[in-house]
């Protein structure tokens, strides 16, 4: 039965990871093909990439969708910390329930209506207050602050519910104040949650098609916006070449962030087998006293 | 200062939570209002493109133009029927072909020694922080004529003409599984890595043959996983715009499609706003369904991408 088993698992992760990759690998082989026609392999080349480089179009949209991207994921995982606190701490308060609705909603939102409701949201407002004038990259950054916050408080939030809240009421005990204590003890402990939830909302927003098309101006194109563009005539090896850069990207953030996580996991295992030591001999020497 | 705050009654608690709130009412909630009333408007040629509800007329009276329309015009024409049950059908197949396939993927990562399971989880969601777009392009290159597939079907003499698979459901069908797999495998993982196995030794001591322990205990206990997965990919997928625009053919109603269209082509915001709100009235009920799974959950999965 064990062997039964084994195999069973071999067979179904290796179909399953052959879905999941073949195409990632396929963009990422013909992206370095000299033919234009994408699928006919024609030679080794990298001149698809020199193109890529000179398309000023494209670079445009890359540097306006990094721009977007840190802005709005830095101050969603400032309002998703914020929620994520509320939700995950402070009990049950009044209006908790919408809050949480507020925050899961969006997860599962399709982008078209959120998109709409944005854009909508805009003009009325411009019609009553005059803000925002226009759209452009403004409107842009808020849409995306809002559908990524969520991520960033469901990250933030099973963070804190995992941890021992311990720590901070021995704080609260010693007579640190409320702010000190979150400052000193919470966000450091929750910064790996803090890190991959910046991370998560940076991709997230980099990679938004449909909601930014509601919202961005006729002057503000996004990477995914030219991308979508270009792709809905065809296959161009450009884009190919385009795709393995965000790949190689992603890969070398994920072995960093892998490396970096595992380093502060073991310090902080070191750190607590210390403080345990530190504690047993003192129990023992009260013992003694 | 502090003093002046505590008689304003606003505590660092207090404020800790305003702000999101804040926020969310701003830019979540307030906007479905606008949505709302604007889906009663009717539409005209100006910027914006719809006529304002509100009159004041000269006698200081206040006048309400409610027009039914958009939703009546949703009713009439079939064109819109068929692109919500398509939209739901398309999304329910998909969902079900994500759970027969996302299940034996997640079960056999649950059952690995956890140094490997760890690794596998990695690459289960690496491919989410490619771009979506980019991946949904890569089936393009798969999938057209002279693709990778069709041409390698003909290499090994499967078959000898290429056969249409681009701008066909089946491709739609391939891009929804392909992008939402991920979001089914989490969910499910999380539930079956915590299930207790012991319980599986018992039943077969007691006699019970694999199939039968399947059945009566590993299912029902992956319930909540399964539920989590499921509406997880079928209510973003209902109102799925990019995989049927680039992979579909280009007549496929999809209720997406026709948004983007009425909003984008025709300009016509009333009835994209009362297409979002019929999609919202029959998504209401997944979501709050969701929304009470993952209150139960607290994470419940999502929170390992």
């Amino acid at each position: 039965m064990k062997q039964g088993l084994n195999v069973f698992r071999a067979i179904v992760l290796t179909l399953g990871f052959a879905f999941l990759y073949i195409p990632i690998v396929s963009l990422i082989v013909y992206s370095f093909n000299e033919s234009r026609l994408v699928t006919v392999w024609g030679g080794f080349s990298t001149k698809w990439y020199g193109a890529l480089l000179q398309n000023e179009q494209i670079l445009n949209a890359a540097w306006l969708s990094v721009k977007v991207a840190v802005l709005s994921a830095t101050l969603a995982v400032v309002l998703g910390t914020l929620a994520g606190m509320a939700l995950a701490r402070f009990g049950p308060f009044k209006g908790r329930t919408l809050l949480s609705g507020l925050t899961t909603a969006p997860l599962v939102m399709p982008e078209v209506i959120t998109g709409l409701s944005l854009l909508l949201l805009f003009v009325t407002m411009e019609q009553l207050l005059g803000w925002p004038e226009g759209r452009g990259m403004t409107t842009i950054v808020i849409s995306h602050i809002t559908f990524t916050m969520a991520f960033v408080t469901v990250v933030v939030q099973s963070r804190l519910s995992q941890m021992d809240d311990s720590l901070e009421e021995a704080a609260m005990d010693l007579g640190a104040r409320p702010h000190k204590v979150f400052f000193l003890i919470t966000l450091p402990i929750i910064s790996p949650a803090l890190l991959s939830g910046w991370l998560l909302a940076f991709t997230l927003s980099l990679d938004d098609l449909v909601i930014t098309s509601f919202v961005a101006g006729p002057g503000s194109s996004t990477l995914p916006m030219v991308i979508f563009s270009k792709v809905r005539l065809g296959v161009s090896p450009d884009i190919n070449a385009l795709a393995t850069i965000l790949v190689a990207v992603v890969a070398i953030g994920a072995l960093i962030a892998g490396v970096v996580m595992a380093r502060q996991q073991k310090a902080r295992d070191r750190d607590a087998q210390m403080a345990l030591a530190a504690n047993q001999q003192m129990i023992e020497s009260l013992k003694k006293g | 200062m502090r003093g002046l705050l505590k008689r304003l009654g606003v505590r660092g608690r207090n404020a800790v939570t305003a702000v999101p709130y804040l926020w969310l009412i701003v830019f979540f909630l307030i906007p479905f209002a606008i949505v709302l009333k604007i889906s009663f408007s009717s539409t005209q040629i100006a910027m914006p493109p719809y006529e304002p509800l509100l009159h004041w007329t000269g006698e200081k009276l206040l006048q309400i133009k409610l027009n039914l329309g958009n939703f009546a015009f949703l009713v009439e024409d079939n064109l819109y029927w068929m692109a919500y049950l398509n939209s739901i059908f398309v999304a329910g197949v998909s969902t079900v072909i994500c759970l027969l396939i996302g299940f034996p993927v997640a079960y056999a990562i649950a059952r690995s020694n956890p140094a490997t399971r760890n690794i596998l989880m990695l690459l289960v969601v690496l491919p989410f922080w490619t771009s979506f777009l980019l991946r949904v392009y890569a089936w393009i290159g798969i999938l057209k004529n002279n693709g990778l597939l069709n041409n390698f079907l003909i290499s090994t003499g499967v078959i000898d003409q290429p056969i249409q698979m681009l701008q066909t459901d089946f491709a739609v069908y391939v891009g929804i599984v392909y992008s939402y797999l991920p979001f089914m495998i989490l969910p499910l993982y999380a539930n079956l890595e915590k299930m207790d196995l012991t319980l599986l030794e018992a039943a077969a001591d007691l006699g019970c043959k694999p199939w039968q322990s399947f059945y009566k205990i590993t299912l029902p206990l992956a319930r909540p996983g399964i539920i989590a997965g499921c509406l997880l990919v079928f209510i973003p997928a209902v109102g799925e715009f990019v995989i049927p625009s680039l992979l579909g053919d280009p007549g496929m109603l999809m209720i997406g499609k026709v948004l983007w269209t009425e909003f984008f082509n025709n300009r016509d915001w009333p009835v994209a706003s009362a297409v979002a709100i019929a999609l919202l009235l029959f998504l209401v009920i997944p979501i709050m369904f969701y929304q009470r799974a993952q209150d139960a959950e607290a994470g419940g999965g999502v929170h390992r991408l």
